[in-house]
């Protein structure tokens, strides 16, 4: 996974992503925008947190969930 | 199918949409779609651990943000894992002081560098001889370069292409021998004989009314 490690957790990129959802960024061009990553990489992580359960997809948005914000707490 | 038919059946075409694909790379799984609306250059290599490979790579990254400038993105193929990459990049930053910035795809099952035509069997049944697919943001290919295993890249010329690309898509033009930016375009030739009259009287530099140059 691109910003998840073997062990659940995100990546330090993963962690600028999840950061970045909660402050309102809802697609990976936002996301990409907002943290300097480039778009292939958020467009894979969006992908690899809605998998692990991190953030959530309603229609064309998403937002980040309890078990995202634990690792941005 | 002998090996030689299945490879040239597949090969890509200038004008095509690039094939899709989802593979395991240096960044994590990628698919060709998380590139879409950049430009790409997609090429491969023949193994990690390789003395040309290594001076491509180190050219490729030295030149990154140039491509960065140019919203092109950078995407490297072998047929190695993901573990021969890791520990290739981490090398080439050990040895050269060059950290590679753009992912590196680990084509161990070769359906990527199949569907690209990459395997030439001539060169190598085993290995993807230098391959070069300039990948627009519509994900259409729109230049393809091929090298010997033995030849290293020129990624001037490669970043050169890209700048003949853009432009053309940005002005209607094309762009002629060894252009490079700042340089006299072409117009295109016109495509009737009242329209090849016209051309001389309209101020460009005309060698011929097909062949006529003008400023951007």
């Amino acid at each position: 996974m691109a910003c998840i490690t073997p062990d659940g957790a995100p990546t330090q990129a993963g962690r600028r992503m999840l950061q970045a959802i909660k402050q309102g960024a809802s697609t990976p061009e936002e996301v990409a925008r907002q943290t300097g990553l480039p778009i292939f990489s958020t467009r894979a992580g969006f992908r690899d947190f809605i998998e692990a359960g991190m953030i959530e997809q309603e229609g064309d948005v998403c937002r980040i969930t309890e078990k995202g914000m634990k690792f941005i707490t | 199918m002998d090996d030689t038919q299945k490879v040239c059946a597949s090969m890509p075409r200038i004008g095509e949409p690039a094939p899709q694909f989802e593979a395991p790379t240096t960044h994590g799984v990628l698919r060709l779609e998380d590139f879409k609306g950049e430009w790409l250059v997609l090429f491969s290599h023949p193994a990690d651990f390789t003395p040309v490979c290594t001076t491509e790579f180190v050219a490729f990254a030295e030149v990154y943000p140039e491509f960065r400038k140019r919203s092109t993105e950078l995407l490297g193929l072998s047929v190695d894992s993901v573990s021969s990459h890791i520990a290739g990049a981490r090398n080439i930053e050990e040895k050269t002081g060059v950290k590679i910035p753009f992912p590196i795809i680990a084509d161990l099952s070769k359906e990527v560098s199949t569907a690209y035509g990459m395997i030439h069997p001539g060169q190598s049944k085993t290995e993807t001889v230098r391959c070069v697919f300039i990948i627009d943001p519509n994900q259409i290919i729109r230049a393809i370069l091929y090298y010997p295993l033995t030849t290293g890249r020129n990624i001037q010329e490669i970043l050169r292409i890209i700048d003949c690309l853009q432009t053309t898509d940005e002005h209607k033009v094309a762009t002629p021998a060894n252009w490079q930016p700042g340089q006299k375009v072409v117009v295109p030739a016109p495509g009737t004989q009242e329209a090849a009259e016209e051309r001389l009287g309209q101020g460009y530099e005309c060698v011929d009314w097909y062949l006529c140059k003008k400023n951007i």
